[in-house]
C-alpha cells in the first residue's frame, strides 16, 4: 500500500522537473513576451514558445514515440511536409510582376545569398560538422520555412536554435539592415530615382510560374519540393480560375500548417539541445550572415551599374534579403529619408521576391552536394 | 504660372486625401496618402499652389503613373 502510494507520489511532475526545464522555461517566457508584448513574428513565436514551454514538463510523454507533440514533429517537420506547404500559400500570395518587369533584380535576389555562404564557412571553421554549417549559413536567407526544411533534413538537432534565430532576425530587418546599407553606399545613391516600371500582362504572369520551375528544378532538382509547391501557389492566384484554391493555399492552409509547425519546433527544444554553446555559436553566425547578405546585394547592385543603362538604386540590394515584404519597406523608408520624392517600394520587391526563391535554390544547392 | 500634375509613384490603395479643391499647399504639404503593401506612403505636392482639382477619392487602387491631384503653381 504504502510503496504504491510513494510511487504514485514520485510520479508527479512537479518532483521532476529540472532545472534544465525550468531554463527552457524561461526562454518560453520570453518568446512569448516578445510575440505578445511586442508583436515580434506573433504568428511564429507564439506557438513556438508555447511549444517550448509544454514539451518542458516531466512525464508528459508529448515527445516520445507516439506522444501528440511527436506526431506534429515527426510527420510535419521530419519528413519535410509543412515547409513545402507553407510554400504553397506563399506562391500564391507573391506578385512576381516586379521580377518579370524588371528580371536584373533576379541577380540581386542571388547576390544576397553570398551571407549563407559566408556564414557557412564561417561554422565549418568554428568546428560544425557541413550539414550543421549548411543549416546554419541558411539563417542569412531570412527564410524562415526554409530554413527549418534545410535543417530537418540535415542537422535536426539544431532546429529549435536555427528556426528561432531565423524568425528572430527576420523581426530585426529593420535594425539589421539600414545601418550596413547606409555604410555602403553615397547620400546621393540612395537619393535617385528609379525609371517606372512597365506593366506585367496576364499572360506573362500565368506563364512565369511555369517558365521559373523548368529553369531552377533543371538548375537544381533538390529545390524541387520548395520551388513547385511555391510556384503551384503562384499559378493559382494568377491564373484567376481557383479562387477557392487561392484562397485556401494563403489563408486557411497556411495558418493551419504554421501552427502545428511552430508547436513541433518548439517541442524539439529540450535542455539538452538548446542549452549549449552551440546555440550561442549559431545566433552569432546568423547574425553575420544576414550582415553579409545585405551586404552582398547592395554591393552586386553597385557593381550591376556599371554595365547597365537603367542604373538601379543600390539599397534595392538590400532587400535580397527575403522577409517580404519587410526589407522592402525599410528600402522604401530609407530611400524617402535621402529623397522626399523617391518610392522605391515596388523595386524593392524584385529582389525581394527573388530572394526568396535564391534562398530556396540555395538550399537545394546544398541538398544537392551534401546529401 | 502653370500647373502640376501629382502622380502615383507606386501602385495601391487612397488611404486618405488630405487636401480640397482651393486649398494653399506648399511643396513638403502631404496631399494624400497610398497604401502599399501594407505600408502607408505619404505623398507630397512637390510644389507650392493651389489644389485645383482632386482625380481620386478614398479607398480608390490607382495604378502607378495616375493622375492624382493637380495644383495650379504660384
Amino acid at each position: 500500500m504504502l510503496e504504491q502510494f510513494l510511487e504514485a507520489f514520485q510520479g508527479i511532475g512537479i518532483l521532476n522537473l529540472t532545472w534544465g526545464n525550468m531554463v527552457m522555461w524561461v526562454i518560453a517566457f520570453a518568446l512569448l513576451y516578445l510575440a505578445i508584448k511586442k508583436g515580434v513574428e506573433p504568428l511564429l513565436l507564439m506557438p513556438i514558445g508555447f511549444g517550448i514551454f509544454a514539451a518542458n514538463f516531466p512525464f508528459t510523454g508529448l515527445m516520445d514515440k507516439g506522444g501528440l507533440f511527436y506526431i506534429f514533429y515527426h510527420y510535419g517537420i521530419e519528413n519535410e511536409l509543412i515547409p513545402p506547404l507553407i510554400f504553397l500559400g506563399l506562391g500564391a500570395m507573391t506578385d512576381f510582376g516586379p521580377v518579370i518587369a524588371n528580371p536584373k533584380t533576379f541577380l540581386l535576389g542571388a547576390a544576397a545569398q553570398i551571407g549563407v555562404y559566408v556564414a557557412f564557412f564561417m561554422a565549418l571553421l568554428l568546428g560544425f560538422s557541413i550539414p550543421e554549417a549548411a543549416s546554419i549559413g541558411i539563417i542569412g536567407g531570412a527564410d524562415g520555412p526554409t530554413t527549418i526544411y534545410l535543417t530537418a533534413n540535415l542537422a535536426p538537432h539544431l532546429l529549435g536554435a536555427t528556426a528561432v534565430a531565423a524568425y528572430s532576425y527576420m523581426a530585426l530587418v529593420p535594425i539589421i539592415i539600414p545601418p550596413i546599407a547606409k555604410l555602403l553606399t553615397t547620400a546621393k545613391e540612395r537619393a535617385m530615382v528609379m525609371k517606372q516600371m512597365r506593366e506585367v500582362g496576364k499572360g506573362e504572369r500565368v506563364v512565369y510560374p511555369l517558365l521559373a520551375s523548368i529553369v531552377i528544378i533543371l538548375l537544381v532538382p533538390k529545390s524541387a519540393p520548395l520551388i513547385a509547391m511555391f510556384m503551384l501557389g503562384n499559378l493559382f492566384m494568377e491564373s484567376g480560375v481557383v479562387e477557392r484554391l487561392t484562397n485556401v493555399s494563403r489563408e486557411a492552409l497556411i495558418n493551419i500548417v504554421t501552427i502545428i509547425l511552430g508547436v513541433g519546433i518548439g517541442a524539439t527544444m529540450s535542455a539538452e539541445n538548446f542549452l549549449n554553446p552551440k546555440t550561442i555559436y549559431i545566433f552569432i553566425l546568423g547574425v553575420i550572415a544576414f550582415a553579409f547578405a545585405v551586404a552582398g546585394g547592395v554591393l552586386i547592385a553597385k557593381l550591376m551599374n556599371l554595365f547597365i543603362k537603367n542604373k538601379v538604386n543600390p539599397l534595392i540590394g538590400a532587400a535580397g534579403v527575403s522577409a517580404v515584404p519587410m526589407s522592402a519597406r525599410v528600402v522604401q523608408i530609407m530611400g524617402r529619408e535621402a529623397n522626399r520624392d523617391n518610392f522605391l517600394l515596388m523595386q524593392a520587391m524584385g529582389p525581394n521576391v527573388a530572394g526568396v526563391i535564391g534562398t530556396a535554390v540555395a538550399a537545394g544547392v546544398f541538398l544537392n552536394i551534401i546529401k | 504660372m502653370g500647373e502640376k500634375k501629382v502622380t502615383a509613384p507606386l501602385p495601391g490603395t487612397i488611404l486618405k486625401i488630405k487636401v480640397d479643391v482651393g486649398q494653399k499647399v506648399s511643396p513638403r504639404d502631404v496631399i494624400l496618402i497610398i497604401e502599399a503593401m501594407k505600408m502607408e506612403n505619404e505623398i507630397d505636392a512637390s510644389v507650392s499652389g493651389e489644389v485645383k482639382e482632386v482625380y481620386v477619392k478614398e479607398r480608390q487602387t490607382v495604378k502607378t503613373g495616375a493622375p492624382l491631384v493637380s495644383i495650379s503653381i504660384s
